[in-house]
């Protein structure tokens, strides 16, 4: 019998899904859905937006309005979908590679309008789809196809830089912390401006191969044991945050989103 | 109602009055005037504006709208034009109705951004990767400006096809007397939606029935739009023989309805042994030059594309057949004087007069080359 959230948000005929085994891509696609269940929206009104890559194939398994669009453009046409019907809710999954590299300049000026979009990162510091190249958040010294000597670029964080550009909600999470997750994604969606959460996923099958980080659930222990919560980590002597990865919630502020200001412009207009 | 206005201000004015209610773009010389007056309009009518950050975005929101059921537009020029390819074939292959303007200026490159050229004409036709749809409506004058971008979002909406009006800037930037009639006077056409309760195939076509029936995002139907190869229900596929069906579909709009989509003028030309063809603002150098030719005894006529693409190919052929010889004039290097090479096939010489320095020829340049090659 299938899962009754599965049969509510997924195309089920459209499943299986083609990633890789031990992808952590349907753990953040599930959360996704689970945090669209709990906040109670209307199928008909979520729109799930996507670029190009591994990640990007989720919206076509997911149950809304679905647009699969060009690499690293997830979130202009996001913004056109939004900007012409505020009333719908619209997320963008989009990968590392096609957020950050591709479309990162769309990354910041989304962040810096505070247009109420949700942007769900799955980041697996590779670029999957072509076969395992480096992409702006592979850590320096990471092997790639691209890369076959270490990786002498240093990364993004992505939430830091969304956060610098002007995102008012920012949450960091990985695929091994499911509960924060489903968290932090259902807060994303109801927040009212840009919002964005940064999923650190594993990529066994290239990313993990290459850099002989173990099986998928070597990599997932590893998840578990290096990310802790940047407000636990604040109370930890430094000898003990020693090579600790943070994640949590970095920024939840309200301000003026940018749709509801232009609908105020509209209605300054009819005066 | 009399104005007098440049041809990218009658161009928002023809979106406005055609349904725009959705403009995305970037700044960039020589189209920005249609920018700062959608700006400035739009949300009086309750449409948006949004200045994006760069060319590519400016056509991806625009295609983003469409999806949710608005009439959007991007306006752009040379370097910009070239950046919003990708997505131009994104929203043929998705099926997207959109309105792309592109205000020609030299190139190649950054070129000459305030002088005219006319060198995106196959750009305009083949500038994105792969096979795909094309209408590209090129007007001569400020009313005609207003009046083929309205016939270019009617285009869009009952073909699904994205329409290029590419202007330059000649016809964009000059000032002309225009009468706007009422919207009474208009005729508009609107995409067909699927009704509510019915079994819906995105990409099917209802019997009779001309493309797929389009849903708003929103309206109910929860579909799926993908760049990718697709069949009927909208899903990706790699079926080669859905890949051919569906391509087939797609690149037949154009011939299929192409009655319906060509356009052109053919002035003088029942009598002519000779044609000058020009398009777009050359027109205007060459229609002075027809007049002062005739003037002078000869017998020449004008044939000028309004639809670039499709290229109005029967209509040239039939003439290509009785005259003596064609004079091609255009702001490139002979782009167009290609397609009327094909279209002539031997039967008479087809003779060329561009440049691509920004400047534009004159009719006196034209009347002296024409008198050399027409002898």
């Amino acid at each position: 019998m299938n899962h009754p959230l599965a049969e509510s948000y997924f195309r089920m005929d459209k499943l299986p899904h083609i990633w890789c085994p031990g992808c952590s891509h349907g753990i953040i696609m599930a959360s996704i859905a689970r945090a669209i269940d709990r906040l109670g929206l209307d199928k008909d009104n979520v729109c799930i937006v996507s670029g190009i890559g591994c990640s990007s194939r989720a919206p076509g398994y997911m149950d809304f309005n679905t647009l699969h669009t060009t690499h690293g453009r997830a979130l202009a046409f996001a913004t056109g979908v939004k900007l012409a019907n505020p009333k719908l809710e619209v997320i963008v999954i989009s990968g590392d590679g096609d957020l950050s590299a591709i479309g990162g300049n769309h990354l910041i000026h989304a962040a810096r309008r505070n247009i109420g979009l949700t942007t769900i990162c799955f980041n697996n510091n590779i670029y999957g789809m072509t076969g395992g190249q480096y992409s702006p958040t592979t850590p320096t010294g990471d092997k790639a196809t691209t890369a076959p000597y270490g990786n002498i670029d240093k990364p993004f964080d992505i939430t830091k830089l969304a956060i610098g550009a002007g995102a008012t909600y920012a949450a960091k999470v990985t695929a091994f912390h499911v509960t924060q997750m489903d968290k932090y994604i259902e807060s994303a969606i109801a927040h009212k401006g840009f919002s964005l959460v940064e999923a650190i996923a594993v990529c066994p099958t290239y990313y993990g191969r290459k850099n002989r980080k173990g099986s998928a659930v070597e990599m997932m222990t590893w998840l578990k044991d290096h990310y802790i919560d940047f407000k636990v980590a604040e109370k930890l002597p430094p000898e003990k945050r020693e090579g600790k990865e943070l994640m949590g919630e970095f920024i939840n502020v309200d301000a003026p989103e940018y749709t509801a200001l232009y609908d105020a412009l509209i209605d300054r207009l009819k005066d | 109602m009399i104005k007098f206005l440049q041809g990218n201000e009658a161009c928002v004015e023809g979106a406005l009055m055609a349904g725009m209610r959705f403009y995305s773009g970037y700044p960039i010389t020589p189209s920005t005037e249609i920018a700062e007056l959608s700006a400035e309009r739009l949300p009086k009518v309750g449409g948006k504006f949004i200045q994006m950050e760069d060319e590519i975005s400016g056509i991806a929101a625009a295609i983003g709208a469409s999806l949710t059921g608005k009439k959007a537009m991007t306006a752009t020029s040379g370097p910009g034009f070239s950046l919003k390819q990708e997505n131009i074939g994104y929203a043929a292959l998705a099926e997207v109705p959109l309105v792309i303007v592109n205000v020609q200026r030299g190139g190649p490159s950054t070129g000459l951004p305030t002088s005219p050229g006319q060198g995106d004409v196959m750009q305009a036709r083949w500038g994105t990767h792969g096979d795909h749809p094309i209408i590209c409506l090129t007007p001569d004058s400020v009313t005609e400006t207003f009046y083929l971008t309205i016939r270019a979002f009617n285009l869009a909406e009952k073909y699904r096809v994205p329409v290029i009006l590419l202007t330059d800037e000649i016809t964009g930037h000059m000032r002309e007397k225009i009468d706007i009639p009422d919207p009474s006077e208009i005729e508009i056409y609107n995409r067909k939606r699927p009704e509510t309760g019915d079994v819906y195939h995105p990409y099917g076509v209802e019997p009779g029935e001309i493309v797929p029936r389009m849903a708003d995002f929103g309206s109910g139907f929860r579909y799926h739009v993908t760049g990718l190869m697709h069949d009927e229900t909208g899903f990706p596929s790699n079926s080669t023989e859905n890949a051919r069906k569906l391509m087939d579909r797609l690149m037949a709009k154009t011939v299929t309805y192409r009655d319906d989509i060509i356009d052109y003028e053919a002035l003088y030309t029942e009598d002519a042994d000779w044609l000058i063809l020009a398009y777009g603002g050359m027109s205007r150098s060459a229609r002075a030059a027809v007049k002062v030719l005739r003037q002078k005894g000869h017998s020449v006529g004008l044939f000028r594309p309004i639809s670039l693409w499709p290229f109005p190919e029967e209509a040239l052929s039939a003439l290509a057949g009785k005259v003596k010889g064609i004079l091609v004039t255009e702001l490139n290097y002979g782009q167009i004087k290609l397609e009327v090479e094909r279209i002539a096939c031997g039967r008479c010489p087809v003779e060329f007069l561009g440049r691509g320095n920004g400047e534009v020829i004159t009719p006196e340049m034209l009347i002296e080359t024409f008198e050399e090659v027409a002898k």
